[in-house]
């Protein structure tokens, strides 16, 4: 096992350079630099030329690179041009941001998807299991921003019963010591901010966890149609076991497996996804931030936030195969 | 036909098209008989129609539109002459999400078809050839799927000038390492069967297995992929649309821009969101249905 974890975390090595390389180059790509963005169309040559200088956009690239991934190395990710606020010190506030969005999505997809994909699969082609069927079909059938302007439209617009702009109230002013706003809350005891924090959080993790929901019913129906077939079902039954012991014991620890492992490959879509959902309910997270950035040619927050993302995923990607030999003990046998 | 027959079949390299072939035929009868297939290629008919023939189907021109009638408060709803009311240009709205269908259509089959060939030559030579050569490439492929989707759609696009065609090459290159992978990944399945031992066995060439045997029993999973992969290409295109990285000429109708051009509306026009949403929603779900449907068909292990 340990072999498994050390032999994948080397694996990652090339594909971290890999990726640096490409974002390095890939920010240079683009069409017109940060100066255009910071000076506008009409600067002077002399001003173009002194604020590429300043960022050292004048020298050779694999010198920049060089002295970018030196850096890197160190925890220095440079600070963005526009706001001359140091990368790491945004990551820190946006990153939280993101992640109690998508945690919020995950815990909607999972509380609902298992319920329902376990219902659909006991209730195997009736109107339950068509039903479940056709609506997860249609879940990831509808685009992120389309649902996210629905229920923005709906709740906050028509019946105003929740919030959907920010993270709070932009009249509270509350401590955010991890930047996880609903654990800032609790840590600080202050409900009415907790209460506050969970409103904010409804619709854009609803609007984020509607594909994630559809997938895990699906897979948690998959799942449990084919356990239910098992010797040991059968056994269990057999032994007159009474049906909430074999459904929770035998079938549903045993269908666990493919969906955690569903799960875990969600993050990529919910990442992809915070970007629109972000951008329609004004969450400061990372998606909005590099959205901007982006249109800025913020050179260094493109650079440092695409390769923490980079890093973030392929890291969860690691967790995800490692969690699974934990929960099949046969896969890491196989493995050696 | 007997087991001598078959057996015989198998080895003749002249019919080796057959295997592959008659579990198409089986997989065609199954969709003919299963309602969510029929839903799902009714609906993709009805887009694929709707823009191809938008021209003459839509009732005004999807581009010249009536300021006089728009105020920032009020926007004309549904009327006898404009079915779905007018846009926040004065355009008539039901023009523009008819000829909608048509970037949609075109970005979705020429984004998958150039991503499914080049990821698929990928991955026959990967899965072909193997040694240095795959392992090699699906690092490459690695890198690439490091990256979620629509974010590699977005810097593609980001780096290209905003254009149909931008959106198109974005939407393709994310494809490419989801069929790479597939592609090689039922390959190597298949280089184990018994069929390609036998074929091997009396001589048949390395590279005439491959092509020849391996390759068409292959593409079962790339077929369903590919099927999915539209939906998800519409989808995709609707979400860079909707973040301004589609055509750079604002009065081409596209639904993910506008959608993103009512935002200021939603209160005064929810229809303006509503509409070109559904449109996504139903050309997307088409795809969805039958390719959910072709996966149970060509998978025999779903079936019950």
């Amino acid at each position: 096992m340990l072999k498994f974890v050390v032999r994948r975390l080397l694996l990652l090595v090339p594909i971290l350079v890999g990726l640096s390389i490409l974002v390095f180059a890939w920010v240079r790509a683009l069409p017109g630099g940060p100066e255009a963005a910071l000076l506008g169309e009409r600067a002077t040559p002399e001003r173009v030329a002194q604020v590429r200088h300043e960022f050292g956009l004048d020298r050779p690239l694999y010198e920049q690179y060089a002295s970018y991934i030196g850096k890197v190395v160190q925890g220095d990710f440079g600070q963005s041009i526009k706001t001359t606020r140091p990368v790491l010190d945004d990551i820190q506030t946006k990153f939280p941001a993101t992640i109690e969005l998508a945690l919020a999505a995950l815990l909607f997809a999972v509380l609902l998807g298992i319920p329902l994909g376990f219902l659909a699969a006991r209730r195997y082609q009736t109107w339950v299991d068509n039903s479940s069927l056709v609506g997860s079909l249609l879940g990831i059938s509808v685009p992120v921003f389309f649902l996210a302007y629905l229920l923005k439209y709906v709740f906050a617009v028509k019946l105003n019963w929740l919030p959907s702009t920010g993270r709070l109230d932009a009249i509270r002013d509350v401590a955010h010591p991890t930047g996880f706003y609903t654990l800032d809350a609790v840590l600080t005891r202050d409900w009415g901010a907790f209460t506050d924090a969970v409103r904010h959080l409804v619709l854009p993790g609803i609007a984020l966890g509607t594909i994630p929901l559809a997938i895990v019913t699906r897979i948690t129906r998959a799942a449990v149609l084919e356990v239910t077939n098992e010797d040991y079902v059968r056994t269990a039954e057999a032994k007159g076991l009474t049906r909430r012991v074999v459904n929770g014991r035998h079938v549903l620890r045993n269908a666990m497996l493919p969906v955690a492992t569903v799960v875990g490959l969600q993050t990529g879509l919910l990442l992809s996804g915070a970007v629109l959902t972000e951008i329609v309910f004004a969450w400061p997270g990372m998606g909005s931030w590099l959205y901007e950035a982006t249109f800025n040619r913020d050179f260094p927050v493109l650079e440092g936030g695409i390769l923490f993302l980079a890093v973030v995923f392929v890291l969860v990607n690691l967790l995800v195969d490692i969690s699974y030999g934990v929960l099949d003990p046969r896969i890491r046998l196989q493995g050696r | 036909m007997s087991i001598a027959e078959s057996e015989a079949r198998l080895l003749s390299t002249e019919h080796t098209g057959d295997i592959a072939g008659s579990r198409m035929r089986e997989a065609f009868r199954q969709l003919r008989r299963n309602p969510v297939a029929i839903l799902g290629a009714a609906l993709i008919t009805l887009f694929v129609v709707v823009a191809v023939f938008a021209p003459w189907l839509a009732p005004h021109s999807p581009t010249a539109g009536d300021l006089s009638q728009i105020t920032l408060s009020h926007v004309p709803g549904p009327s006898a002459e404009h079915p779905l009311g007018l846009d926040t240009q004065g355009r008539d709205e039901l023009s523009r999400i008819i000829y909608g269908a048509r970037a949609s259509l075109l970005i979705g089959v020429v984004s998958l078809s150039l991503g499914a060939l080049v990821g698929m030559l990928i991955g026959a030579l990967a899965g072909g050839l193997g040694g240095w050569v795959d392992s090699l490439l699906m690092r490459l492929m690695d890198i690439m799927l490091a990256v979620p989707g629509l974010l590699f759609a977005i810097a593609v696009a980001a780096v290209l000038q905003p254009s149909l065609r931008s959106v198109m090459i974005a939407i393709a290159v994310v494809n490419v390492p989801v069929f790479a992978r597939l592609l090689r990944a039922s390959m190597i399945g298949q280089r184990h069967s018994d069929y390609v031992l036998a074929a091997r066995s009396i001589g048949v060439r390395r590279w005439r297995i491959i092509v020849g045997h391996v390759l068409p029993n292959s593409l079962a999973p790339v077929i369903v992929q590919g099927t999915l992969s539209l939906a998800t290409a519409i989808i995709d295109a609707a979400g860079l649309a909707f973040l301004g990285l589609g055509s750079a000429d604002p009065s081409v109708p596209e639904w993910g821009r506008m959608l993103a051009d009512t935002q200021q509306y939603l209160q005064s026009a929810p229809q303006l969101a509503l509409f070109p949403g559904l449109a996504i929603v139903v050309s997307v779900l088409g795809f969805n249905l039958l390719g959910d449907a072709l996966r149970e068909a060509l998978d025999p292990k779903l079936r019950r």
